[in-house]
């Protein structure tokens, strides 16, 4: 089960209410500095030639959370100051993949 | 219209902090963001409580629009500076609101909260209080909303510009990625609909691509030909008002709707021609 409440992105992406992926393809995770979450900023999912796939506002405790189509993915964190981090995730139907960005 | 009509960045805002007869307005679906921080004297409006009527799936009457703005101090003669998160999703979604009801002075803030944020500019907690007003709305302008039949009438006959990701055009998702996978009965999307992602008009830091970037975008890119009228639609209207926004306020095309249905109406239609995969 999920919650949603429209289209918009809520900080840190929309919440589960059971640490169980169903039919869903999850990609979530941290954005830190110095093992500090990063509050203010912007996680987006990007696809093959860096197509956008999706951004989320990172939450207070840095995080984010995608619902993705499985494959392989670039995530890419936007942050103030300049701040720029990417890594490369994989999503499957019924996993949760976790990410940790240090930025 | 033209981009400098109705674009601001964020420099112009920053000097109109507290001006009179300027009302900044932060429209976001997640109102906390607001409640977290926001430009100093913005007050919020919230797309869904204040906007959709809480019965039926439409907007708020005239006079539910009226009442709105009165109560939150706007008045007509205020030019009216909306931002957003989401790269300016909902904000486009009231400004096109906004011109809906009538009201001329409208304004955009280029990039919204996302580029304001990472601008590092200030935001407050401070909630202002501004005095009521009696706002009078038009009539809704039927020239700037499509509704479902005049949708399936405009197939094959006017552009229709599909502005959600390639994956939900496709039919593989029926959502954006950062949200749960449900709501429309079936996937894919309007035959002869072009898809141009609302997020190839926006920079990385939320701000529009420039007028010649846009062109190539939709005419050249995506073959929308810009001697038609044009229909925008998504999931639920909100990216597709990001869209008319740029196809109608910043390149100055006539006659273009927003189907604020979209596909959670169209793809619950009972017999309604559905395409499926890349588009032809």
């Amino acid at each position: 089960m999920t919650e949603q409440s429209g289209c918009g992105a809520p900080a840190g992406g929309v919440t589960i209410t059971k640490d169980k992926a169903g039919k869903e393809a999850i990609v979530e995770g941290h954005v830190l500095r110095d093992g500090a979450p990063v509050g203010t900023g912007y996680a987006r999912l990007l696809g093959t030639g860096d197509e956008f796939v999706a951004e989320v506002p990172l939450g207070e405790d840095g995080g984010f959370r995608f619902f993705a189509a499985p494959g392989d993915w670039t995530l890419r964190v936007l942050a103030p100051g300049g701040v720029r981090a990417e890594c490369a995730v994989s999503a499957d139907i019924g996993q949760i993949t976790k990410v940790e960005v240090a930025v | 219209m033209s981009r400098s009509d109705v674009l601001v960045d964020a420099d112009w805002v920053e000097a109109h902090i507290g001006a009179p007869g300027t009302v900044i307005v932060e429209v976001d679906e997640d109102t906390s963001a607001y409640d977290k921080g926001h430009i100093p004297s913005a007050i919020k409006i919230d797309w869904k409580k204040d906007l959709q009527d809480p019965v039926r799936r439409d907007f708020v009457d005239k006079t539910g629009f009226e009442a709105l703005l009165s109560d939150r101090g706007i008045s007509n003669d205020d030019t009216v500076v909306l931002y957003g998160g989401n790269n300016n999703w909902f904000a486009a979604y009231a400004y096109w609101y906004f011109k809906l009801y009538g009201h001329q002075n409208v304004l955009l803030l280029d990039g919204g909260r996302k580029r304001w944020e990472l601008d590092s500019r200030e935001l407050t907690t401070d909630v202002p209080s501004r005095p009521k007003t009696s706002y009078t709305a038009t009539e809704q302008d039927s020239s700037l909303r499509a509704l479902r039949d005049e949708v399936i009438g405009a197939i094959g006959k006017r552009n229709l510009v599909d502005v959600r990701s390639p994956d939900e055009f496709a039919g593989r998702l029926l959502a954006p990625a950062h949200l749960p996978q449900e709501q429309a009965q079936r996937g894919g999307h309007i035959p002869t609909a072009k898809n141009v992602p609302w997020s190839k008009a926006a920079n990385e830091d939320g701000t529009f691509k420039s007028d010649d970037e846009l062109t190539t975008l939709y005419r050249q890119d995506a073959g929308v030909d810009f001697g038609k009228d044009t229909i925008a639609y998504c999931r639920i209207g909100e990216r597709s008002a990001h869209t008319w926004f740029v196809l109608h306020e910043i390149l100055g095309l006539a006659n273009v709707k927003n189907y604020d249905g979209s596909w959670t109406e169209y793809g619950s239609l009972v017999g309604v021609p559905i395409e499926l995969g890349e588009g032809k």
